[in-house]
């Protein structure tokens, strides 16, 4: 039928047009770290790579590489692990109160992140760790252990739970089990979560303003520069920040979903 | 299945609840508590008193900035899901299987990376000289303004919520039964009609979560209203940081929060009774 048809061209043109939108400024934003006019605009001036190597010569710069490093890593392996203790306890076993048990352990992504900011700035003073590095670390794991339950989750869902009652029934502790049966089947879930929770920290910046004190993740020194001007390094600074979150997700899913589909 | 309470399941158990209480649950009631603390000579006191209270709910700028909050967020809210739905209703029933597929993939991966940057992005794009204005004046039009407009929040707030509301969408849409909608159809509704009495309500649990998911995102955003909306009025999330980071006055600050969290919860649970309420 003819509007059949046409229905269809119009919904594949409107979601043509709804990814450029949602790409639009990632693509923008590294065609202008190359655009060697101060202001970003149309017609582009010529090629250049200054706003890199302006960054890449500014210590500053690598100072907060190196704790959004270290802040992204750390937190990255404490949310995965606390999403795997999550998710298993979840999957294995039934309790009273399992529901405000996995309420308390999903909340957090439901919160608006400057009321976390401001809780956890509060509290960390109060207690007396405000302002660190594993400050940062310390909230990020709040926030992104949420993601890692999720996605571990998802894979035990495809573990047939006589599994591991079979490995029981084979004389195998609970806990040889847990090492020679449930881990390995996990394992690409626990990278993926790793990958992901990893991105969500690195980008994060409301949490790490108020508690960072003055050791500054890359995205608090990014908006700490947009205070003041319109500055082109910020370009450069956000290829470099999409190229590796995107690269972080983009493994996360490509794991998860392979291993996904071999086993089903 | 085994089941009894020993080492081994506690060691399972144990890390979130512990976490949570000490680095979740802790923060949050403290900062409550500190909504009712005094600050004297830049030094905060803890006490109980309702003075922080009285003060900001006093204030006219607070009650503009309240209603200002709540107005964009809803306005995002109704705008996302809007555009979203189209999409979202391309995406569940026109492609297929696989392109839906890549699809959520690629929306995935804008979820998860820098909105801050990606804001900056637009804020460049938006700008009276920027990248959108130029473009329109080879059609002969503008320029206009864009930044520190109500447009200009909006695009932010989408930047944000657009990707998740989408994936939500597709996702609840894509889990209706065929059946249902085909049976519709032979019985002779039209399309529109098919829309609004089948599709829509067996997808109104995902839809509705998708708006709530989108308020909450909208609601306690800084970034959208402050760089591309021009924060005049300041929206809450504003009003907290300007409280916080320049006046030193957290109990104050908390204040806000507490509002805003209240806010939140009867917005969420409006929502979800409605969700699960029974069509008559």
């Amino acid at each position: 039928m003819n509007t059949d048809r046409l229905i269809r061209w119009a919904i594949w043109l409107y979601l043509l047009v709804v990814f450029v939108f949602v790409f639009t400024p990632i693509i923008t934003s590294v065609i202008f770290s190359f655009n060697s006019d101060r202001f970003p605009t149309v017609p582009l001036g010529s090629f250049t790579t200054k706003w890199y190597q302006t960054v890449i010569s500014d210590p500053d710069f690598w100072k907060a590489v190196r704790t959004s490093l270290l802040v992204s890593v750390c937190s990255g392996v404490l949310a995965t692990l606390i999403g795997f203790c999550t998710a298993y306890t979840d999957f294995r076993y039934q309790f009273r109160f399992k529901g405000a048990y996995i309420a308390l352990a999903l909340l957090p992504p439901t919160i608006p992140l400057i009321i976390l900011a401001l809780a956890m700035l509060a509290w960390l003073s109060k207690i007396g760790a405000s302002g660190q590095v594993w400050s940062i670390i310390i909230a990020h794991t709040v926030l992104c252990a949420p993601f890692a339950m999720g996605v571990i989750r998802l894979r035990l869902q495809q573990m047939d739970p006589d599994l591991e009652s079979a490995a029981w029934n084979l004389g195998a502790s609970e806990w040889s089990a847990m090492k020679n049966v449930v881990l390995p089947f996990a394992k690409p879930a626990l990278v993926s979560a790793f990958c992901l929770t990893m991105a969500v920290s690195f980008d994060e910046f409301t949490v790490s303003w108020f508690v960072s004190g003055l050791n500054k993740t890359i995205p608090v020194a990014i908006l700490e520069v947009l205070q003041g001007t319109v500055d082109p390094q910020i370009n450069a600074i956000g290829t470099f920040v999409f190229f590796t979150s995107m690269t972080l997700v983009i493994i996360a899913q490509l794991i998860f979903t392979a291993r996904t589909n071999r086993s089903s | 299945m085994k089941n009894k309470l020993d080492l081994y399941a506690l060691t399972w158990r144990m890390p979130v609840i512990v976490w949570q209480l000490l680095f979740f649950v802790g923060p949050l009631l403290f900062m409550i508590a500190m909504s009712f603390f005094l600050v004297k000579n830049y030094r905060m006191e803890e006490a109980f008193e309702m003075k922080n209270w009285i003060k900001m709910t006093s204030r006219g700028y607070f009650w503009d900035a309240y209603l200002y909050t709540v107005f964009l967020a809803s306005l995002s809210t109704v705008v996302t899901s809007l555009l979203a739905f189209p999409a979202a209703y391309g995406l569940a029933f026109k492609v297929s299987e696989s392109t839906r597929r890549w699809a959520i993939f690629l929306l995935i991966i804008p979820f998860f990376t820098s909105y801050l940057v990606r804001t900056f992005s637009w804020y460049v794009i938006l700008a009276e000289s920027g990248v959108a204005n130029a473009m329109l004046a080879y059609i002969g039009l503008g320029p206009f303004k864009m930044l520190n407009t109500i447009f200009g929040s909006i695009v932010g707030y989408l930047t944000l919520t657009f990707p998740l509301v989408i994936i939500l969408q597709t996702l609840s849409l894509s889990n209706i039964d065929r059946s249902l909608i085909e049976a519709a159809q032979n019985l002779g509704a039209g399309r529109l009609k098919t829309l609004w009495s089948v599709t829509i309500p067996s997808a109104k649990v995902g839809l509705i979560i998708g708006a709530v998911f989108c308020f909450i995102l909208s609601f306690g955003d800084f970034v959208a209203p402050y760089y591309l909306g021009g924060s005049k009025p300041p929206t809450l999330p504003i009003l907290i940081i300007d409280t916080t980071k320049a006046g030193q006055q957290w109990p104050r600050a908390a204040v806000v929060a507490v509002v805003m969290m209240l806010t939140l919860m009867t917005v969420a649970y409006t929502a979800i009774s409605l969700a699960y309420r029974k069509r008559r």
